[in-house]
């Protein structure tokens, strides 16, 4: 076969544009750099530790290979300072050239780091961030989830709230905005089920004087409180409920007990939480998990490690459809949303709008630990409103 | 009604607590001229003391009689390595100093308590709670704390009247040169002030810590309404700072209640109308 001069042409015009598009084999040999944006410094430290522990855990688990190709982590100290995001996603974008993101803990972070992993099309996996904004308006090809909306957890609390047989009940959190997005839900749920919601109650943020807003419920009577705060103010507002003794069931998002558990003591006997992790679940993934985690860390898992360890598991379903090369980004972005396996946490599955459909779990703590009680919610998908991919 | 009694207990304790960090805070101000940022991490020390000594000995109120020296000589330490060179400064390098110091003893608490909330139960014999209407109960530990407050707030008052120290605070106060040429050290005097300007911030923190818990940045808060009840009860006065606290208490606990959407500047907002109506602050000298 002889090529002319006007095939030849055609041919190597055809491969100087495809040039762009397929990235030559020899990208492909080195190892795949995953970029971490996590707190490790600062209030948020432990929950960025655990998030790494759990994927590194189990990237080792996979013999330190995902699609078949080496994985090396690149970590970036993002502060829980959101002024810093955008110009530590780009350093990890564009000087650590990482092919894939994983972050982060504070929501504000996330929102910012989003914002241009969407801009860049780079893969991102959301390990913690609570935000509803992320998975609703701005959702996007690249970005996943895999911890929880604010939103579904408060939804999830309205169901158990209701099963429990509340109707009447009264919220109380900062004003803030994750405090806010986790009444929301709950209202949603409990409303729609035909609760009521007698006053909802708000401290500034991060304020930790309750007793003004404890007195305004002992006057309005509910037959049940939902309240969510964070560490230092969880616990001290879990001490001055049960001091109040008012008598009323407390509820909240798994957050409002999580870490602060042995310090509450006494205080926070009886306290229900749902959660869509408890570290007791039977199931065998859970078992095996919780069995590597302890061996290697000398500590317990927590819900921030299972979704550390669920990032791992979802880059590898993304990674395994391209044969670990991530230039392939359509492919690895559409493999990673049709995403389902088993998690510790129970059955795992991508929702349209890339968070995690998942069950959430009634745990009451008791002596300094939270005991399961049961599923809260069956498959819970996420509110999408806003989000334009399907 | 019941709603207007609670939060005048929620009030007065608020505030009287706050007199505490607050006094030790005008005392350094007034008498040493030193803007003290790192106010705020002795309370934090305080309550992290707590932890650490009731931990040790059982019982909150030994934690305070072994935390308040402590305190004091730490308090020492510190004038002696670092404030005493403030002095004769200007206010630029009194805040860039401490707060440095804000930093160091941040990370002298993660490094040595972590970063999880830590909290200590309160004394056994105090930990019930008064039912004061009905379906709200009040913990008695809280009313202790409002009367050790307000013991320690006499204490105060009588000290600096009443005794010798006392009136050497308050000559050194309004003249230092004429304090040193009658023949007196004032620079053992001002570690003095500055050490329990340290132990009157500690006491207010080991005291709030079972209600309070500790966790990091717990020191952050009480720094900056001390601030304010400095400006607002005029620099350098015992009697400003405690009526200071309490307006500040008060209007906090009321303020939640009657205009909740404002209740985050409320304190913020009487302290612009006091500036505007007295600058010096309610007892300050113009």
């Amino acid at each position: 076969m002889t090529i002319d001069r006007r095939k030849f042409l055609v041919y190597a015009g055809a491969t100087g544009v495809a040039m762009p598009f397929v990235r030559p084999s020899w990208a492909q040999s080195g190892a795949l750099r995953v970029g971490l944006l996590l707190p490790y410094s600062g209030t948020f430290a432990p929950l960025g530790e655990a998030i790494t522990r759990g994927l590194e855990l189990f990237v080792k688990s996979q013999g330190g290979k995902l699609g078949g190709r080496d994985v090396t982590f690149v970590k970036v100290d993002d502060e829980s300072a959101p002024p810093k995001a955008t110009e530590l996603t780009t350093k990890l974008i564009q000087g650590e050239k990482a092919d894939i993101l994983v972050g982060t803990v504070h929501s504000g972070v996330a929102m910012a780091m989003v914002k241009i992993a969407r801009e860049q099309g780079v893969p991102t996996i959301v390990p913690n961030a609570g935000a509803d904004a992320i998975t609703r308006g701005m959702c996007g090809e690249n970005i996943f989830r895999t911890s929880f909306a604010n939103g579904a957890v408060g939804e999830a609390t309205g169901l158990a709230m209701l099963a429990a047989g509340h109707r009447k009940a009264v919220t109380m959190t900062w004003k803030y905005a994750a405090g806010e997005e986790m009444v929301n839900g709950f209202k949603r749920a409990f409303t729609k089920g035909g609760g009521q919601i007698l006053k909802d109650l708000t401290v500034p943020f991060p304020d930790v004087e309750f007793q003004s807003a404890l007195a305004e419920i002992s006057t309005l009577k509910p037959d049940s409180v939902y309240s969510f705060f964070a560490g230092g103010g969880a616990l001290k507002f879990l001490k001055d409920y049960a001091a109040a003794k008012l008598g009323i069931p407390l509820w909240g998002p798994g957050f409002l007990t999580d870490g602060v558990e042995k310090a509450a003591g006494e205080a926070g006997n009886g306290v229900k939480t749902v959660l869509h992790y408890v570290d007791t679940l039977d199931n065998p993934e859970n078992k095996a998990f919780v069995k590597a985690f302890s061996e290697a860390y000398k500590v317990n898992p927590d819900v921030y490690a299972v979704q550390g360890w669920d990032a791992g598991q979802l880059l590898k379903v993304g990674l395994g459809a391209v044969g670990g090369d991530a230039a392939k980004r359509k492919e690895l972005n559409a493999a990673m949303a049709k995403a389902s396996f088993a998690s510790p946490r129970g059955p795992f599955r991508m929702s349209p709008s890339h968070d995690v459909v998942q069950n959430y779990y009634l745990r009451e703590l008791k002596g300094g630990a939270n005991g399961y009680l049961g599923v809260a919610a069956k498959e819970l998908a996420p509110d999408a409103t806003g989000c334009k991919l399907n | 009604m019941s709603l207007v009694l609670i939060q005048l207990l929620n009030g007065l304790q608020y505030g009287l607590l706050i007199f505490l960090a607050a006094s030790g805070l005008t005392l350094v101000f007034g008498i040493l001229g030193v803007i003290n940022l790192s106010h705020g991490s002795f309370y934090m020390l305080g309550a992290y003391l707590a932890l650490s000594l009731t931990g040790l000995t059982g019982d909150v109120f030994l934690a305070l009689a072994l935390g308040i020296p402590i305190a004091f000589l730490f308090g020492m330490a510190i004038e002696w390595l670092f404030i005493r060179h403030l002095y004769n400064r200007d206010h630029l390098q009194q805040v860039l100093l401490t707060f440095a110091l804000i930093l160091v003893f941040n990370e002298i608490q993660q490094s040595v308590w972590g970063s999880h909330p830590l909290s200590i139960p309160a004394p056994s014999y105090l930990s019930a709670s008064i039912k004061i209407t009905e379906g709200l109960s009040y913990p008695v530990y809280r009313l202790a704390l409002m009367l050790i407050c307000l013991a320690l707030a006499l204490l105060m008052v009588f000290v600096i009247q009443k005794t010798r120290v006392g009136r050497m605070i308050r000559a050194a106060e309004s003249n230092r040169e004429m304090v040193e040429a009658l023949g007196f050290d004032a620079r053992i005097l001002f570690r003095l002030v500055f050490a329990a300007g340290v132990a009157l911030a500690a006491t207010a923190g080991i005291l709030a810590a079972p209600v309070e818990s500790a966790y990091p940045g717990i020191g952050d808060r009480v720094l900056i309404i001390s601030f304010v009840v400095v400006v607002i009860g005029g620099i350098g006065s015992i009697r400003g700072a405690f009526v200071g606290s309490l307006l500040i208490g008060l209007a906090d606990a009321f303020g939640k209640v009657f205009v909740p959407q404002f209740s985050a500047i409320i304190i913020y907002a009487l302290m612009a109308l006091v500036l505007v109506m007295r600058p010096a602050g309610l007892f300050g000298r113009a």
